[in-house]
């Protein structure tokens, strides 16, 4: 039996906002504690920052109301207010590894409306490699267990 | 390419998400699953089909038999959950970049 290797595509996002490219680059990276949800946390303890340090090579980490913090990655590229490249060395249990490293890039072009954003996570194969660290994640109850519990308590709502 | 919105999808059915469930402990062919599941071995087979687009399962032949197995490395619903986890958060930015634009 063969099993193919798959290569997933990166993920692409994109938003338009009403600022213009040097607010919306200062908003996404120096106040990004001021938007990431709540929700997105490596660390029991609740967040109360995230903090991109401002240069290549730069840290990039929480903040936590017990005081301790925990690195998710660094700055790779850093060029306001058009573009910037983090490392995201997050792995599949949302613990930081710094052995892994995905890409996540962030363009801001200006645009009559205001900027387009545009946000690429790639690398995404370099998971597959953690082989076993992804069916962590789909075990764990916080991981796949958990979101097919979700699924099932809307598809009963919606029923 | 999975979506989030094939990935919401494919697992918003009960029984696909039965059948998905099911493929955690292990590869199984069609007839196996189709004891497990009120449905016919077709809607079964059907029922694969939409979580195979979706990147959840992969297939491969044994013999003249179909065996399905959870997408050995995890990456269709790693895919997905991770353009969810973004779209998320896009959201969130715009809201505080227009916040800030209004005040």
């Amino acid at each position: 039996m063969t099993v193919s290797t798959i290569s997933p595509a990166a993920v692409r996002k994109s938003i338009v906002v009403k600022a213009p490219p040097a607010r919306a680059f200062e908003v996404f990276t120096s106040g990004m504690g001021r938007w990431w949800p709540g929700s997105h946390n490596t660390q029991p303890s609740p967040i109360t920052n995230v903090v991109i340090e401002p240069r290549v090579g730069g840290r990039w980490f929480s903040t936590h109301e017990d005081g301790g913090e925990a690195d998710w990655g660094r700055v790779l590229a850093w060029e306001p207010p058009g573009r910037a490249v983090l490392g995201w060395q997050l792995n599949a249990e949302f613990q930081y590894d710094p052995d892994f490293i995905t890409e996540v890039e962030i363009t801001f072009t200006p645009q009559e409306a205001g900027t387009l954003v545009t946000l690429e996570h790639r690398n995404l194969e370099r998971y597959g490699e953690a082989a076993e660290r992804v069916r962590g994640m789909i075990d764990a109850d916080g991981g796949w267990g958990g979101l097919l519990q979700l699924f099932g308590t809307e598809a009963e709502a919606a029923a | 390419m999975a979506n989030a919105e094939q990935f919401f999808e494919a697992l918003g059915d009960p029984t696909r998400r039965r059948i998905f469930e099911q493929l955690r402990s292990g590869p199984q062919a069609v007839v196996d699953l189709a004891r497990i599941v009120p449905v016919s071995r077709p809607a079964v087979s059907q029922h694969l089909k939409v979580l195979k687009q979706a990147g959840l399962v992969v297939d491969a032949a044994a013999g003249n038999r179909r065996v399905y197995r959870i997408d050995p490395h995890g990456l269709g619903p790693l895919r997905a959950w991770l353009d969810q986890f973004w779209a998320t958060n896009l959201d969130a930015f715009a809201a505080a970049v227009e916040k800030d634009e209004t005040t």
